[in-house]
């Protein structure tokens, strides 16, 4: 099934079909703990996004030599190279940034998003199809984090990226900068999927129905 | 910090910033293992197990790190002892409790990447902590971490038996469960400091 698909699909594929946090929900951890601003969500979502692609890179170029009983352990030491590469990285370029995600970026290693790749595409596919999967995954991943920041620094700062979007008057929604506006503006996202989604198979099977009855 | 009182590093691990309602820390257990009670109690115990073990390991780690001058593989050296921590952890249940080993199944493993863990060592390094105090971290985050999946397993026991519309089902629900106790737990913030 995989072989038969273009590696645009698989690009195509991480950004909505099989969005990393909408849909797969996984890396839950960073996408509700660095999600209080737009910023440093999308910054988190970039720093993932490299560590996803390059770790893709490696460990496909390398799957012929890694043997079966310690890969996971290989893994999980090619991920955590990076992740250190990453975080020495932001700190020398944006120390405040650095000070805002603070643990997180250690974190990424630990991301069930990326080691999950590394096993379930990285190990059994060409160095390009990785690439192109790790691109639209992170890629995806960084979108839907995106989502997430917007919509807690909007309604709990009234700002977006610190420029102020309302008028002095506006009464801010604290809570969603707190932990739990994280896990409620995440539920609400979910729910707005699944809805979709339910909207879609219910076109689909009135769809199938008329055309058996036009068939009749 | 460093010079916090054993009391207050525990209630404040435990309660006031818990690692999974206020750090985020470990979410993926949290909501995979939550729908029954007592498989939610045996993963906490485990979980707990891991962390202080891996805990007194970080800091060794860290102290030898420090001694070779080589803070860049904190992060390598961390995770490789966590992985055989939880390498070892899965083969003592084995041993010593076949049914809890199959209740438990996939999560196990996983706990290798609960990032409950490496926060713990991540954070108790960045704070300084002596060794009693990482001691005492690593206790109060690991009541902290079953308290949360405790009571989030008793809600969803309940929550089996109510009528939800169709479109909230499944994670959704239990983020906004999760949410809600994310609430209460801000209620213990001010206890300890």
């Amino acid at each position: 099934m995989a072989s038969s698909k273009s590696s645009t699909d698989e690009f195509i594929k991480g950004l909505w079909k099989e969005n990393p946090v909408f849909v797969q929900v996984l890396g839950m951890c960073p996408v509700l703990a660095v999600s209080n601003t737009a910023m440093n969500a999308l910054a988190m979502g970039l720093a993932t996004a490299f560590v996803l692609v390059m770790s893709n890179i490696v460990v496909s170029s390398l799957r012929t030599f890694i043997p079966k009983q310690v890969r996971i352990a290989t893994y999980i030491l090619i991920i955590a190279t990076f992740v250190t590469v990453v975080d020495y990285v932001i700190q020398a370029v944006s120390l405040e940034l650095y000070k805002a995600l603070g643990a997180f970026i250690s974190l990424i290693v630990v991301n069930c998003l990326i080691l999950g790749r590394a096993e379930a595409f990285a190990s059994k596919n060409t160095v390009a199809r990785s690439t192109m999967d790790g691109l639209g995954m992170g890629i995806g991943f960084a979108f839907a984090l995106f989502c997430l920041g917007a919509v807690r620094e909007i309604l709990g700062n009234g700002s977006l990226f610190g420029v102020a979007l309302f008028h002095d008057s506006f009464q801010k929604w604290v809570v969603m900068i707190l932990p739990s506006g994280g896990f409620f503006t995440l539920a609400a996202w979910l729910l707005l999927f699944n809805w979709l989604k339910q909207r879609k198979a219910k076109k689909e099977a009135t769809a199938t129905l008329a055309l058996r009855k036009e068939v009749a | 910090m460093a010079d916090d009182s054993l009391w207050t590093i525990f209630i404040n691990a435990s309660l006031v910033n818990n690692f999974v309602l206020a750090y985020f820390l470990g979410i993926c257990p949290f909501l995979g293992v939550s729908s029954k009670l007592e498989t939610a109690s045996r993963m906490g115990g485990a979980v707990t197990f891991v962390m202080l073990v891996s805990s007194i390991c970080a800091f060794g780690i860290q102290a030898l790190l420090v001694a070779i001058d080589a803070p860049y593989l904190k992060l390598i050296a961390f995770i490789a002892v966590i992985a055989s921590t939880v390498q070892l952890v899965e083969m003592f249940i084995k041993k010593v409790s076949p049914a809890l080993f199959r209740s438990l199944g996939i999560f196990l493993p996983l706990i290798t990447t609960n990032c409950a863990i490496l926060g713990l060592a991540l954070f108790q390094t960045n704070k300084g902590y002596s060794f009693v105090q990482c001691i005492v971290y690593a206790l109060g985050a690991g009541a902290g971490f079953t308290l949360a999946l405790v009571l989030m397993a008793g809600l969803r026991e309940k929550l089996e038996l109510a009528e939800v519309p169709d479109v909230t089902k499944g994670t959704a629900m239990a983020l906004m469960i999760a949410g809600l106790l994310s609430v209460t737990f801000m209620g213990f913030g001010g206890l300890g400091g």
